[in-house]
């Protein structure tokens, strides 16, 4: 009997866990906005607000993912040894460029409202960012990936239709075109920008 | 001349019309899409790009930042009085896109808010349930017709366009543009030069000003500026031309399923 009822909480326990886990891409979204929103609206420093995005940057955005699509063609012609130096550098080119873009605004409002299911591997989450005296209301689009329901992540964010990550790769496509296709002088440029 | 030139222009734009009654929406996507614009002149481009963030740096970014601090519902009016003289280009290509319905609520909402609205400032007819919809240009209307895009071109001064938008644009000196027509081409007791440069200033400004944060995050976070900002206008006018912000609409999954298989 006690077995019993050991086996049947157990299996209570599990399954709230992976309900909690396993959360709707919005409301994945909505958390990710509420916490980056309560750090924003924190009185700590700025250095401090960008430890605490870093973080969860690293927790809810899928990097190497974005970073393999960033590089273009281009990722199919590098060895093994060159891909991990790019993934490398790429996070800490990402993780500066993310944080201290966010790191600008205070207390951003952003409300989701909607999403579109495209196929199992993706999900669209509509949401607005709310308007100030400052600036009109913003409409922001999340690409989550969702192979694994238990863990969705963030693949890019489309402002105002405007896909970040579009924009990425074919600023790195630009690079590298000027540089007659030379892997390391994007290596370079994302060097420079990390150190800066 | 007037009426030469639109002739030659319906005329134009019916015949394309017809060549192209075969292509759809994915042909107007494919077209457009920002990674099939190529940047032929680029060394020209960059260096007109460097003389506009100078450019920026001397006069518009510091008058914007002024800007900035009216208060909000004056530049709440300048905005919706700018949108309301865009109109007067937007209906006759409403018309020229076969977009009838549109042309008649845009000239509805341009009535109104002209006279009940004060010169556009209010934007009574978005009040009374006539709601905006996207702006339109010779340009977008040359897309819609099936005509390509053409090179990247970066125009002193006026920034970022296209081959074929930078020709389009003309239209609006050859009588295209009823604002430039009472202000510049013809002399007339109300309006003089002075105004349409002011408004094209005023427009520039508030662009600016509405950005100002925006532009400032991207050129600190940007690796290639000059590449960021000619994806983001490429984008921008893809979705103008194809009337969405969809992203569904205007990027291709597989790019994103490619890196599945990697």
């Amino acid at each position: 009997m006690n077995m019993k009822k050991y086996l049947f909480i157990f299996f209570i326990y599990f399954a709230s866990l992976n309900n909690l886990y396993s959360m709707g891409a919005d409301v994945f979204v909505q958390s990710t906005v509420n916490r980056v929103s309560d750090i924003l609206s924190k009185d700590t420093s700025r250095d401090q607000k960008i430890i605490e995005l870093k973080k969860i940057a690293k927790e809810t955005v899928d990097i190497k993912g974005i970073g393999f699509y960033t590089l273009g063609p281009k990722r199919k012609e590098l060895n093994g040894e060159q891909k991990q130096r790019y993934i490398k550098l790429f996070e800490q080119y990402f993780l500066k460029s993310f944080s201290s873009r966010l790191a600008e605004y205070t207390n951003p409002e952003i409300d989701v409202y909607d999403k579109e299911v495209l196929n199992e591997n993706y999900t669209i989450v509509n949401s607005l960012l709310k308007s100030t005296i400052e600036r009109p209301e913003v409409k922001i689009d999340w690409r989550i990936y969702t192979k694994n329901p238990n863990n969705p992540m963030i693949r890019d964010l489309i402002i105002e239709g405007l896909s970040l990550a579009r924009t990425q790769k074919e600023e790195f496509s630009s690079i590298l075109n000027s540089n007659n296709g030379d892997i390391n002088s994007l290596f370079s440029s994302m060097i420079k920008f990390s150190e800066n | 001349m007037i009426k030469k030139f639109a002739i030659i222009l319906i005329t134009t734009l019916a015949l394309t019309y017809n060549v192209q009654a075969g292509s759809d929406g994915e042909l107007l996507l494919k077209k457009n899409s920002p990674t099939e614009v190529k940047d032929c002149f680029e060394g020209l481009n960059r260096a007109t790009f460097a003389f506009n963030q100078a450019l920026d740096g001397i006069i518009f970014k510091p008058v914007a930042s002024v800007y900035k601090k009216i208060p909000s519902p004056v530049r709440t009016g300048v905005s919706n009085s700018l949108d309301n003289l865009s109109n007067l280009v937007t209906i006759p290509n409403n018309v020229l896109q076969g977009d009838f319905k549109l042309a008649g609520i845009n000239t509805g909402r341009f009535l109104i808010n002209t006279t009940v609205g004060v010169f556009g400032i209010f934007d009574v007819a978005q009040a009374i349930g006539i709601i905006k919809h996207e702006k339109e240009d010779y340009g977008q209307s040359l897309a819609k017709a099936g005509i390509g895009p053409g090179c990247y071109i970066v125009l002193p001064v006026l920034g970022p366009s296209t081959a074929r938008d930078t020709f389009a644009s003309a239209a609006n000196f050859l009588g295209g543009d009823p604002w430039y027509n009472v202000t510049v081409r013809n002399d007339t007791t109300y309006f003089n030069d002075l105004d349409y440069y002011g408004s094209r200033v005023t427009g520039g400004v508030d662009f600016r000003a509405k950005n100002y944060d925006a532009i400032e995050n991207l050129k600190t976070n940007s690796l290639d500026f000059y590449a960021s900002v000619k994806s983001l206008y490429l984008q921008d006018r893809q979705q103008k031309i194809l009337n969405t912000k969809k992203i569904t609409s205007t990027q291709d999954d597989s790019d994103w399923e490619e890196i599945e298989n990697n």
